[in-house]
């Protein structure tokens, strides 16, 4: 009873405060949010305001929820709770109300409904869904403002999954008689072309229609969506290019009514789009830029610079003429643009200048010769974003004659900088350049960029440091000079030193201090030890040192010191660093041990990794013949017990990969080591025996996916244990770089310690710009000076061959794919020689053949022989068959394939041409080739190209249709595949037809992709099925598919971004051609 | 397209927030807090463009942000946005804050945020620019103001009996 008074008595003022002044349509002071406000600003302390702001939380929501709540007052409540939401404090209870607002109010509180709807909650809110129907009602209604509404409220937010229910009334809002609704509509649709671009396919031609509209205003918003897709697709739009170009003659010539100019230019928004379209349409495109060149011309004659809007014109004006192919006299004039942006005294177009230079500098590094001046003097800018962008413009000019003043540049900026993010991004590069150009920069940059640096860079500058260079003096200077100035560093204040830095000392000084022969290791091992005393010292950190004085002691002197440190680590509390103190103390007892462990001056030998742990194998049936319980993985362990509802040991399982990556750590390749981890992992080699396999035996449990609480957990285990194995295999030939022979030219670049006079700096900031301008210097592809060069390196095997990352994703994917090598089936042909005439980053290119005829190879004894003696003279004569059309073109190994009779079949992994690489398969009798290429740049082709061999034609036939999709099939439970379908974050929904009809149609559908595709199918449960596959390891992609209305809807997976999309094309490619 | 827009005034307070990305809650918070941060210790002779903060995502991403009087206007967009036409959007819109409030100060910024959406609304629409001409967006204010004002009448009448009775 008293509760209800209480109500009544909260409710009356708010009534009253309302009532003088009925539905004003200005909210005035004396209003409760009025008052509230006034509230807030008299407060003083964050608390207090936090104090105020719940009690009024508390009673709005009192009044909300009672009944007696008009939809008047609701509104006027649901923009307090708007103000409270904008403050930071949630209203969570008032979202119900919002939206019955949307739905039950006038036109005016549903305009307040929609717009705290729209604040409040996002698309995948589930209260959502209960808008749906308001959404729908309102499309539908006569009242204009509430179709605006609508079509607003849908464009903010709108659930992906119910945009089929409402999307013909969007289409149909495209025919509306009034123009804010058509242009609203477009933007609408726009909206959902980026949330799910499958479903809006159908209505690609009324967006056409939209773009042709007689209202400009339409026609602008349509653009928004041709932006999107010309982006994506280039090539699908290329028949538009003189429409937009039309469109920009006339407004550019003043066609538009009146009411579109802004400051007397013609509709500038409009003219900043078309521009960016007709960029990206003329890009590497002769005959569509040659369309282009007029109204290009008049954009730039008619924008006189008066305003900041021309600028904005002339800004995309510029970079548009210069994405597109070149005209000699638009560039010149385009040039003389941004000469005026540099030299503007307005520090905004100052910022775009530079910009406009930055992506100008790499195709005319002249430009940037010609505003030196200007370029210095806004490197000492006040403004720390124009400094930044010099920066970065001087990046894209570094060569090997400006590098040291340029870095110390960067080194300057580095230390007044307080951004994390520019700093992070700054230091990737100077490291980046210290790569390229060795210098002795490092050591500033580890201490400048402190912590917080990509831990990359770290790893890089080591593996840089033991592969050498060409010289073995050179590398001996180098190495030496690193332990130097470490030493000096040491003995100075080493407290200072940021964690990173303090773990390379380490670990250079572990390796090379022995290259000083007048250093006492004692000196070291005391510097060391002093370092693990220090407080800040992270215990990371602390195990680098502990490995650093484990390979140090050599007995003598310093037993003492060492056996102090290893005494007191040995009762660590951390497992890790215990390990270390152990092994350190071992080792510096038993110096034959030892001597065996850590091989000195092992640089040149190359790794030889046992990845089956052979070694093992008396080991493994000693003790099973002793009575020992056979090995089974830590997930089935774990499986076992909890089926057995037994104690979950978890935290062992997962502790498993952790120390196993930090003994790898130890770079040495030690057999020990490599035993010790698998020694905690057990007989590692039934693993790796059973290879991708490995799976639960889980066939007989069915559950639905993924909803037990314990299931995540178990997965990661799982997880952690399927990779485990090649963690352990490949850690030491990906860190135990000492032994892989990349080499380069130390150059004891000192940087200049005298202040360089303005005109010295000056001079050498720009040389060589103006002699070497032609060729790429400037550019990103920049080909490494050869005294820089990587020694060629002898291919030994797919898995250790360096596959160098790529830039495309796609050859990435491809690269990995030789890397996972277990599988048998598989005729893994790769040869990674690096061509000198290429650059250097597109070094690799390698493809995967796969035999579609296996028993034929092994008949002729076919192995791709090239990888194991390079230098065959047999070489020679392959390239005599090489087709004439590409014997004069670059080309890399080529590995023959087999040779039956006279008819020779090879692939040549990559073959260079003009505008990029593509692996290429040629065979046939001498002289009649059949070629075949594949074009990398296609993610659809990824792929294998198989050949096949047809004995009874006796030739051998290439097509395009053999180029099958590099999936293999994934074995996973019904449950794994629920945790894993919770874990990815990439997906694509697709319907695919179905092959046959009735009740099999699921079942043959799916067993053609089966085997088309090799997925596996995991489940089928009435009308649902799902299928796994993999591409490599750890690339897994997840198929989930439902018979609906006659056909099939897919839905995929995966934690790749690419995949989803490229396995569905190839799905419904499979499905076609079957 | 345009990320968030957000204003507030010389001492952070947010005065109008609008994300057109989805942000959690206090991500938001994190979010104005920084941008008010890095604008608010630019002084006002350097140029109106700020890069990659860390919190709305990388390199692609720039603040763009005019100072009036008491107030920052920050849209923070991406790449496919032309950082002068936004910079003269802002203006836009502020101009036209002007015209609805005639002469549009915080304190309408506090009092009316719901009406600033709704002007906002028309000039962006779910982060893309709808309307950059300032009378079309007036003239579509005001017809939305028309109808407040014939629904306002028609309501009055029992209110006011109420009242009365």
């Amino acid at each position: 009873m008293s509760d209800v008074v209480e109500k009544t008595l909260t409710a009356l003022p708010s009534l009253l405060s309302l009532d003088p002044q009925p539905g004003s349509a200005k909210l005035s002071s004396t209003s409760k949010l009025g008052n509230l406000i006034r509230g807030i600003t008299e407060l003083t302390s964050k608390h207090e305001e936090e104090k105020l702001i719940q009690h009024e939380l508390a009673s709005i929501k009192d009044q909300v929820s009672s009944p007696n709540t008009s939809m008047r007052q609701m509104k006027e409540l649901m923009v307090r709770a708007i103000y409270c939401e904008s403050l930071g404090y949630e209203a969570s209870f008032t979202y119900i109300h919002a939206i019955k607002l949307a739905q039950q109010g006038t036109a005016l509180e549903k305009r307040v409904g929609y717009l705290a709807v729209s604040l409040f909650l996002n698309e995948s809110h589930e209260l959502l869904l209960l808008l749906v129907n308001t959404v729908l009602k309102d499309l539908q209604s006569t009242n204009l403002i509430e179709v605006c509404m609508a079509l607003t409220v849908v464009s903010q937010m709108f659930p992906k999954d119910m945009i089929p229910a409402i999307l013909p009334l969007v289409e149909e809002k495209l025919n509306h008689p009034k123009e804010i609704i058509r242009r609203k509509a477009v933007l609408a649709l726009y909206k959902f072309y980026l949330i799910a671009p499958n479903q809006v396919q159908h209505i690609h031609n009324k967006f056409r229609k939209a773009l042709c509209d007689k209202d400009p205003g339409v026609m602008t918003a349509s653009l928004h969506i041709y932006l999107q897709m010309i982006q994506e697709n280039p090539e699908g739009y290329k028949d538009l290019t003189a429409s937009f170009v039309t469109i920009l003659k006339q407004v550019v010539g003043g066609k538009l009514p009146m009411d579109f100019n802004y400051h007397s230019v013609p509709a500038p928004w409009l003219q900043i789009q078309l521009l960016r379209i007709l960029a990206l349409l003329g890009k590497n495109d002769q005959s569509a830029s040659a369309v282009m060149y007029e109204v290009l011309d008049e954009s730039l004659r008619r924008a006189e610079m008066n305003h900041n809007i021309t600028y904005a014109i002339l800004y995309e004006c510029v970079k548009c003429i210069y994405t597109i192919h070149p005209k000699s006299d638009l560039l010149e004039k385009a040039a003389k643009c941004i000469g005026n942006f540099v030299l503007s005294p307005k520090i905004n177009l100052k910022y775009l200048g530079l910009k406009a230079l930055t992506y100008v500098v790499q195709q005319d590094p002249r430009l940037a010769l010609q505003h030196q001046m200007t370029i210095i003097e806004c490197l000492d800018h006040s403004d720390l974003i124009i400094k930044r962008e010099t920066l970065e413009l001087l990046f894209r000019i570094t060569n090997a004659q400006n590098v040291v003043v340029i870095v110390e540049k960067m080194l300057e900026f580095l230390r007044v900088n307080t951004d994390d993010y520019t700093t992070i991004d700054l230091v990737g590069k100077v490291a980046e350049l210290a790569e390229k150009y060795p210098s002795d920069t490092m050591s500033t940059v580890f201490s400048v960029g402190g912590d917080m640096m990509q831990p990359d860079i770290p790893n890089s500058f080591l593996k840089l440091l033991s592969e050498g260079f060409d010289s073995v003096e050179e590398d001996r200077k180098l190495r030496l000079f690193a332990v130097d100035s470490y030493i000096t560093l040491l003995q100075k204040e080493p407290g200072k030193l940021p964690q990173r830095f303090l773990q390379v000392i380490s670990w250079v000084l572990g390796e090379y201090s022995h290259l000083k022969d007048e250093l006492e290791p004692t000196v070291v091992l005391k510097l060391l030890a002093k370092l693990l005393d220090m407080k800040h010292t992270s215990s990371e950190t602390k195990s680098w040192i502990l490995m650093a004085m484990t390979k140090l002691c050599e007995g003598g002197a310093e037993v003492s010191v060492v056996r102090e440190v290893s005494e007191t680590y040995s009762s660590s509390m951390d497992t890790v660093l215990r390990q270390r103190a152990h092994e350190l103390q071992y080792l510096s007892q038993d110096s034959e041990l030892r001597a065996k462990v850590l091989l000195r001056d092992n640089g040149l030998r190359p790794l030889e990794v046992d990845s089956s742990l052979s070694f093992l194998d008396g080991f493994v049936s000693e003790a099973l013949a002793a009575g020992a319980a056979p090995y089974k993985p830590p997930h089935q362990r774990q499986e076992e017990l909890a089926q057995a509802k037994a104690l979950s040991l978890e935290p062992y399982g997962l502790s498993l990969p952790m120390s196993m990556s930090s003994c790898s750590i130890t770079d040495r390749q030690s057999p020990t080591l490599l035993s010790m981890s698998s020694g905690l992992s057990g007989d590692s080699a039934e693993i790796s025996h059973k290879g991708g396999s490995t799976s639960l035996k889980l066939d007989g449990v069915k559950r639905v996916w993924g909803r037990e609480g314990y299931l995540p957990q178990r997965a990661a285990v799982e997880e952690a244990a399927q990779v485990e194995v090649p963690c352990t295999l490949r850690s030491p030939s990906q860190q135990g770089d000492a032994d892989s022979s990349h080499s380069q030219t130390p150059t004891s670049t000192p940087t200049p310690t005298e202040p360089d006079p303005e005109k010295q700096q000056l001079a050498s900031l720009f040389f060589g710009l103006s002699s070497q301008s032609s060729v790429c210097l400037m550019g990103k592809p920049e080909p490494t000076p050869h005294r820089f060069r990587r020694k060629a390196k002898g291919v030994t095997d797919p898995t250790s061959s360096s596959l160098i990352s790529t830039p495309s994703n796609v050859e990435k994917l491809l690269c990995n794919n030789l890397l996972d090598s277990n599988i048998a089936s598989e005729l893994a042909v790769s040869s990674a020689k690096q061509i000198t005439e290429l650059p250097q980053g597109l070094k690799t290119a390698s493809s995967d053949i796969k035999q579609n005829n296996p028993s034929l190879i092994v008949d002729n004894g076919i192995v791709a022989a090239a990888d194991e003696d390079p230098d065959r003279p047999k070489d020679l004569c392959l390239i005599s068959h090489l087709p004439a059309e590409l014997s004069e073109l670059c080309h890399s190994e080529i590995t023959p394939l087999c040779t039956i009779q006279s008819i020779l079949c090879a692939v040549n992994s990559c073959q260079y041409r003009g505008d990029g690489i593509f692996p290429v398969a040629w065979g046939g009798p001498s002289g009649s080739s059949v070629l075949i290429q594949t074009p990398f740049n296609h993610l659809h082709q990824v792929t294998h190209v198989s050949a096949e061999l047809k004995k009874s034609t006796q030739c051998l036939s290439f097509a395009h249709s053999d180029v099958t999709f590099p999936c293999r099939p994934l074995t996973v439970s019904t449950e794994e595949y629920g945790t894993m379908w919770l874990s990815f974050s990439h997906d694509t929904k697709q319907n695919l037809t179905l092959i046959g009809d009735g009740q099999e149609a699921l079942t043959a559908t799916l067993n053609v992709l089966k085997q088309k595709l090799q997925l596996h199918v995991v489940e089928i449960i009435g009308q649902e099925g799902i299928l796994s596959c993999r591409l490599l390891q750890d690339q897994p992609c997840l198929m989930h598919c439902r018979v609906h209305a006659g056909t099939l809807a897919v839905w995929l997976r995966s934690p790749v971004p690419d995949l989803p999309d490229c396995l569905i094309y190839h799905c419904q490619r499979a499905l076609q051609e079957y | 397209m345009i990320k968030a827009i957000l204003i507030f005034n010389n001492h952070g307070k947010p005065r109008l927030i609008r994300f057109y990305q989805y942000f959690a809650e206090d991500m938001q918070q994190q979010i104005i807090r920084e941008t008010f941060h890095l604008v608010s210790k630019r002084d006002d002779n350097v140029c109106n463009f700020l890069e990659g903060g860390s919190l709305i995502g990388g390199s692609d991403y720039k603040l763009i942000y005019r100072h009036y009087a008491t107030l920052y206007f920050v849209f923070c967009v991406d790449s496919s946005e032309s950082e002068l036409g936004i910079l003269d959007l802002i203006q836009v819109f502020v101009e036209t804050l002007d015209k609805c409030f005639e002469n549009v100060c915080e304190l309408d910024l506090i009092f009316h945020m719901d009406k600033v959406h709704y002007i906002l609304q028309e000039v962006v629409m779910g982060g893309m620019v709808l309307e950059t001409n300032m009378n079309e967006i007036v003239a579509q204010v005001e017809v939305q103001n028309r109808m407040e004002k014939s629904e306002v009448s028609v309501q009055c009448q029992p209110v006011a009996e109420l009242i009365s009775g």
